[in-house]
């Protein structure tokens, strides 16, 4: 059976490199996805409000687009889109009456939903229904000598019963990473929280974050900053040529989605790695490491 | 500073707002600190996040719609998945910041940012930028 895939917004133009990098590593190990069909934009952040119903119709609605595909779960590859549809899913499922108003609301769906779809992150699917084991097999280039810090940021990990991973020290990626052949360092920053959406109206705000986030990767011996989340990429890669501009003896590093690392380890070709979206040039520590050409 | 507590303003339709909106106990803090001590965004606030849940508690509405620190959150979650009496202190900064929101006070005005500012950054961070600070 095909994997039913959300992308979301993002990953259709800045985060290309994440959706093209995930695709190619999936058809190397096998597996079949299909985009969702008429997918809408999850709204990125989950309503803190009680009484907000109105903006969990828009995660809602995908949830039905998943049915329509006849599947039970979806994969999200953005962390944010992750926490948005998987929160808005818990939310409708303890709570019948919001659930029974959203499907009024959309009453010219044909499917009602009944809260029954799964959603799922590409790291779960690569750790629980894959294996770490499988995509050890099919590994051609290993990261070998490959210093990386692991990010986690926010989204994928809080809140409790949402992330999949020990809320103050995840080590998922680390996993993937070690499994890759790489070598995860200590990285105390890995769920500190990179100011987000603040980057629009207060960028001065992330450059303090990312110039704590990436020296403390620098510090411990980082080639390489591993991400999952575009805004998070945005903030940590991007926002860089900022945090330069207020401290000048500031170092760069590159930022790399998990999935272009997988890619790369999987043998993909360069055209999925798409490093022409990057602010920060991975491609001279990657050579440097004989891991492209 | 001067803080005058009086049962009218910890009983006034500011904080019952906040209560219905966030659905959180505010009572239930008693001031341990966790919160303020694990925000990342502390340096940039000039009322705590255990500051903010006292405040709320007391009733002082002018300081709390006044302050630059719920517009400073960015939503995280540290402080909820730390808070040892389960209060969801982001809900109820979130609920402040609705509270104005819902008066079309927005925080981030749209027609005001510049082309570069809003072309240089990908539409996450648009569309969850606007979610938060606009109505
Ligand atoms: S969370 Fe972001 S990337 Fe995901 S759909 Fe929404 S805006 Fe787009
Ligand atoms: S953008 Fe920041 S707030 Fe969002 S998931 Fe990434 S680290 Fe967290
Ligand atoms: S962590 Fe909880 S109990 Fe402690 S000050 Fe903050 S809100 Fe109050
Ligand atoms: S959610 Fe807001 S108050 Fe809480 S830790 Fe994060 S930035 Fe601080």
């Amino acid at each position: 059976m095909k994997i039913s895939y959300y992308p979301g917004c993002t990953l259709k133009n800045n985060a290309k490199n994440f959706e093209d990098s995930a695709l190619c590593s999936l058809k190397t190990l096998g597996v079949e996805v299909e985009e969702l069909h008429r997918w809408n934009c999850c709204g990125t952040v989950f309503s803190l409000a009680t009484d907000d119903l109105i903006h969990h119709v828009a995660p809602i609605r995908n949830l039905i687009r998943v049915k329509e595909a006849k599947n039970d779960s979806v994969m999200t590859l953005c962390a944010m889109c992750y926490n948005t549809l998987k929160r808005a899913n818990e939310r409708v499922k303890s709570d019948p009456e919001s659930l029974q108003k959203i499907n009024d609301f959309m009453y010219r769906e044909d499917i009602t939903y009944k809260a029954d779809v799964k959603v799922l992150h590409l790291l779960e699917i690569l750790k629980n229904d894959i294996s770490f084991k499988k995509i050890s097999e099919k590994i051609s280039k290993p990261l070998n000598n490959l210093k990386v810090a692991s990010y986690y940021g926010c989204m994928l990990v809080r809140p409790e019963g949402i992330g999949f991973d020990d809320i103050e020290n995840p080590v998922i990626l680390d996993e993937l990473m070690q499994i890759l052949g790489a070598s995860p360092v200590d990285f105390p920053y890995k769920v500190e929280c990179c100011g987000a959406y603040q980057t629009v109206d207060k960028p001065e705000i992330i450059v303090e974050r990312t110039h704590a986030i990436v020296d403390s990767a620098r510090n411990n011996g980082a080639d390489i900053i591993i991400v999952s989340c575009p805004l998070c990429a945005f903030n940590l890669d991007h926002r860089q040529k900022e945090t330069l501009k207020k401290y000048p003896e500031f170092k760069h590093i590159p930022v790399l989605y998990f999935t272009q690392a997988l890619a790369i380890a999987l043998g993909c070709p360069k055209e999925s790695l798409r490093f022409d979206l990057h602010y920060v040039d991975p491609k001279p520590i990657l050579k440097e490491k004989g891991l492209i050409s | 500073m001067r803080i005058n507590i009086s049962r009218k303003n910890i009983k006034n339709s500011f904080v019952e707002k906040i209560i219905e909106i966030s659905g959180q106990n505010l009572l239930h803090c008693y001031q341990c600190g966790k919160c303020s001590a694990g925000c990342p965004a502390v340096s940039e606030m000039d009322i705590l996040p255990n500051q903010i849940i006292r405040f709320a508690q007391l009733g002082l509405k002018e300081e709390l719609l006044k302050s630059k620190s719920i517009w400073i959150c960015a939503s995280c979650m540290t402080c909820n998945a730390r808070c040892p009496k389960g209060i969801n202190i982001a809900e109820v900064i979130e609920a402040i910041r609705l509270i104005l929101l819902r008066k079309r006070e927005d925080h981030v005005q749209i027609e005001k940012l510049s082309d570069d500012e809003k072309t240089e950054v990908p539409p996450i961070a648009l569309v969850s930028n606007f979610r938060k600070f606009t109505s």
